[in-house]
């Protein structure tokens, strides 16, 4: 099939655009826009939709749920707004504008499919546009598994499309003179249902013009019974240029006049720069100028080689770092640190006392390392700061948050900076993406022309903002019948800094060197008592009633119930790594409820669902199991061999966020109990993530989501010693290789059209690890409560079963 | 550094012959920066991609003599004059190689970016071996990375693209 995504389809522009277009621009900035894009300005020139001020809102009565729809940064275009989302241009081409970019997760290709659909136009002609301060609306961050719920459900791009197709009926009613509810709307044409030849097409409704229309809440979304375009396999329109080295990554953005900068980060963490002897790399070939802000250093040289053989050289003198805790005790180090800042999600104020009454009581802790991102290329970004503006090429997850903190770093106003999203590396979560965006934002001020910024495979890993360590305490009581009648969880979890969102700089590493502050540290305890339900980091179990206010807002049965975790201010930098918390804390309840299953005797499934009060969750146990065959009967399995291979089954679930995605997997693994190795054979994985807009996106992600996940239980862990991180490249931190042996993975699709769209990035990760841990316990009785299972940690758990 | 400092430099530059997809190029570069600066910078090619600079994740790979080698480690003057395959020189997005029209069919990707690393790691394999064993495939893919895990898609492509290749 066609292409339907042409971002920012550059061919057909490139050529139409005059300097004038964007008198603000430097020469190198304008050509390198051209490049990339165009301005929404000149897009509209182009369609002239500026120009012309035609009108449809007097004939089309917007009353409600306009409210809605407002939001966004000053400067974004109005949430609010059909013209906003949509362009109709003379040709009858549709362009698409959104605020959540194409990450590798496959979400242009599905919002392309949701515009054709909701407006009824062939998907070959809409054009999406995503992430661009001059074009886009502000939508946060693309992250969370949040865009399908900010898209796909009753409000932003989808609404969008609803409204201006309700819209682009009235206007054709008016014009054929033929009631709406006898007009049919098909590839960007209305006909009347009783006479197709009297028709009209969009673009002669509106080619060109603007709606200048609110979104209408009562604006009637398609049913997924009628699709035609959403919930197929529509393909990524992207291959083609991927497999055959075409894509333009970030990575392979060219500006006139470019020069190449690379960063000098402290040889420890915690140092602060006494002094830089520029001396050291003078005549230094191509070398332009060595930058020094505060703490942050780096160097600007013509080509990329000569900037990374000065850094290399340029003697800088740093104090000694601050000292880190000991990576051996690490975990307890967490779990005795004051001040805390504690917060309780449910407290049903009865946990102590029902623990007194079980008949069984059940303790364990688990254990989690930070894990990095580590994305295959390392971060990279393109900045033109000159003349007291900017233009950024930035692989961000969140152009106006990106644009507000660089206007901060750099002392610009925030309508100075333009921030251009070009793809980069998958990133997982925050990557070193913000932090090089600064990087060349800094060096590019410091000369006052163009600067590339790649970092080194070491200046990435050993400086990103790491997913989270925990330290999880599990604790329930059972009654003689074997139902859970009490359940405690309580979490020690470090933080330092986050995205940089509109304002903090400080909150990676470039912005800290160059003198801005994280997010400070608030101690809080007591936590108070929680007033709303949160489940967000998934910290509550599925299996408790998530009581608050006296409301059962949770998943589960279990009505004595506490939820706590204690922050702690954190060594390393720290952000969201898919499924941030929500996979940790999965992997310390599904761990635990298989423990308390094996505890009763009871068959680890029907354990599960004999506690689940949600169809949903409990939905997807039963299909997953369904799907593997599964064997009832309690863990460990009998009669195994305690030398050699054996083989086990483990399920684990997850409501992710308690409502955003739900998932159940079955994994069956082999261990060899001489080696400690384990074998993943076989996967299956059921999903519900309400109506399926992609299966074959869906699928992708899934398979994608349950590796990444193996490969985090099974070998991933940040590593340090008394200054520094000492897991800085796929040497020290060991991640899966194409070449490993792959297990078998089924997905179960689980498409539910009458509930709203979730997200999918993240449900198949959050259940991986436990889903492994239990298997293991299956086949050999030993249960493994540290991420990441190495043989070392799998034979130290056998040795305790003997 | 004043900008006519550096201009005094090029006595440090050598000129180097890369044939590149069956072109041939002469540039004037230190030959100590590694190849893949020369074919992304001065070439602006965009498949062999910058993953760690230290041979370890593959996403930089080029053909040289039928080997696929890691070119952010192979300073250019050690392939002064030798034929280098890049990802572009496989095939076009109108006639992709197998491997690519592989790839293609089976959505093999999500963010793109190992995806260099894995075809022309599977390129240089296949060509000597296309009826390879999965436990063979898997074993020449044991060096290169995807960090999106899309191991399943791609590990069937490349068995796929090396059953069209042996035809």
């Amino acid at each position: 099939m066609r292409n339907p995504i042409r971002r920012p389809f550059r061919n057909k522009l490139r050529n139409r655009l005059k300097a004038a277009d964007e008198p603000n621009l430097t020469p190198d900035a304008l050509a390198a826009l051209r490049r990339a894009g165009f301005s929404r300005r000149s897009f509209l020139k182009t369609t002239g939709a500026l120009i012309v001020t035609f009108s449809v809102a007097g004939i089309y009565e917007t009353a409600e749920g306009q409210e809605n729809f407002a939001g966004g940064v000053a400067g974004s275009p109005p949430l609010n707004e059909v013209d906003s989302w949509i362009a109709i241009a003379a040709d009858g081409n549709v362009t698409a504008y959104t605020g959540k970019c194409e990450l590798g997760q496959g979400i242009a290709t599905a919002q392309a499919q949701l515009v054709a659909e909701e407006l009824s136009v062939p998907l070959s002609r809409v054009h999406l546009i995503y992430c661009d301060t001059s074009m886009t609306p502000d939508q946060g961050v693309t992250s969370g598994s949040q865009s399908h719920p900010a898209n796909f459900n009753r409000n932003n791009l989808a609404q969008a499309g609803a409204t201006a197709r309700q819209t682009l009926l009235q206007l054709a009613s008016k014009q054929l003179g033929v009631p709406v509810d006898q007009l049919a709307a098909k590839d960007g044409v209305i006909s009347a249902t009783s006479d197709p030849s009297k028709k009209v097409s969009y673009a002669q409704l509106i080619g060109g013009k603007k709606f200048d229309l609110k979104l209408d809440s009562n604006a009637k979304r398609k049913s997924p019974s009628e699709w035609t375009v959403l919930g197929k396999p529509v393909p990524r329109p992207d291959l083609p240029a991927l497999v055959t080295g075409e894509f333009e990554f970030v990575h392979n953005v060219r500006v006139p006049g470019m020069l190449h900068g690379v960063v000098v980060r402290p040889p420890a963490v915690g140092a602060t720069l006494v002094s830089v002897d520029e001396s050291s790399v003078q005549g230094m070939p191509g070398l332009v100028k060595v930058v020094v802000k505060k703490n942050f250093v780096g160097v600007v040289a013509e080509k990329r080689w000569q900037a990374m053989q000065a850094a290399n050289k340029l003697k800088a003198t740093w104090t000694p770092g601050a000292g880190l805790p000991s990576h051996a005790d690490f975990y307890d180090y967490l779990r005795n640190q004051k001040p805390t800042r504690d917060t309780l999600f449910v407290n049903s104020k009865d946990v102590e006392q029902k623990l007194t009454e079980a008949a069984t009581v059940v303790k364990a802790t688990y254990h989690h390392p930070y894990q990095m991102h580590g994305s295959m290329g390392s971060s990279c970004a393109v900045a033109d700061v000159q003349g007291g503006k900017a233009t950024i090429w930035s692989p961000t997850q969140g152009v106006w948050h990106q644009r507000g903190s660089s206007a901060i770093l750099l002392g610009l106003k925030p309508e100075d900076v333009h921030i251009i999203f070009v793809r980069g590396s998958g990133c997982y979560g925050i990557n070193g993406a913000d932090t090089v965006t600064f990087d060349a934002a800094l060096l590019s001020q410091a000369v006052g022309k163009p600067v590339r910024v790649q970092l080194s495979r070491k200046d990435e890993m050993a400086w990103e903002n790491y997913g989270f360590a925990f330290v999880m305490d599990e604790h329930a009581g059972l009654d003689a019948q074997g139902n859970i009648i009490a359940w405690d969880h309580e979490a020690w979890s470090p933080v330092l800094g986050n995205r940089p969102g509109y304002g903090t700089p400080g909150n990676v590493i470039t912005g800290m060197l160059a003198g801005f502050q994280p997010d400070p540290f608030r101690p809080r305890s007591p936590a108070p008592e929680p007033t709303v339900f949160n489940n967000n980091g998934n910290l509550v179990p599925s299996y408790v009633a998530g009581q608050v206010g006296g409301m059962p807002y949770g998943t589960g049965t279990i009505k004595s119930e506490r939820a706590i975790i204690h922050n702690i201010p954190s060594p390393f930098w720290t952000g969201p790594l898919r499924s941030p918390q929500r996979l940790q804390n999965t992997f310390a309840h599904e761990s635990f409820m298989d423990e308390l299953a094996a505890r009763v005797k009871a068959d680890p499934v029907e354990f599960r669902l004999r506690h689940l009060s949600d169809y949903r969750v409990s939905d997807v146990v039963k299909a997953a199991a369904k799907t593997a065959n599964w064997d009832p009967r309690p863990s460990p399995k009998p009669r195994q061999s305690k030398t050699g291979v054996v083989s086990g089954r483990g399920i684990a679930c997850v409501a992710y966020e308690r409502d955003n995605g739900f998932s159940a997997m079955v994994a069956e693994v082999e261990v060899n109990q001489d080696t400690g190795k384990v074998s993943v054979k076989h996967v299956v994985l059921a999903n519900d993530s309400g109506p399926i807009s992609n299966p074959d996106g869906l699928r992708n992600q899934i398979e994608g989501g349950t590796l990444q996940g193996m490969s985090r239980a099974l070998m991933e862990e940040v590593t340090w010693d008394d200054q520094k991180v000492t897991s800085f490249d796929w040497r020290t931190y060991h991640t899966l290789p194409l070449g490993f042996d792959v297990p078998k993975i089924e997905a179960v699709l689980v498409n539910r059209t009458d509930v709203p769209a979730t997200g999918a990035g993240e449900t198949a990760i959050t259940v991986v690890a436990a889903a492994i841990g239990n298997a293991i316990f299956d086949a050999t009785g030993a249960r493994i409560r540290q991420v990441p299972f190495t043989p070392e940690r799998v034979k130290a758990a056998l040795s305790e079963v003997s | 550094m004043t900008q006519s400092g550096i201009r005094h430099t090029f006595d440090y530059m050598s000129a180097i012959t890369l044939k590149v997809n069956g072109r041939t190029h002469t540039l004037d570069v230190d030959p100590t920066t590694p190849l893949l600066y020369v074919l992304a910078d001065d070439l602006e090619l965009r498949g062999a991609k910058f993953g760690c600079g230290l041979g370890q994740c593959g996403a930089c790979t080029v053909i040289v003599k039928g080997q696929s080698i890691r070119s952010c480690i192979t300073p250019v003057e050690t392939v002064d004059g030798a034929e280098i395959t890049t990802l572009e020189g496989l095939g076009t997005i109108q006639k992709p190689h197998p491997i690519q029209k592989a790839f293609i069919e089976e959505g093999a990707a999500q963010c793109g970016f190992c995806l260099n690393g894995i075809i022309m790691t599977a390129k240089a394999f296949l060509d000597k071996k296309p009826k390879a064993t999965e436990a063979e495939i898997q074993q020449a893919m044991s060096g290169v990375l995807c960090r999106c895990f899309t191991h399943v898609r791609m590990l069937r492509a490349i068995k796929k693209a090396g059953q069209e290749m042996a035809r």
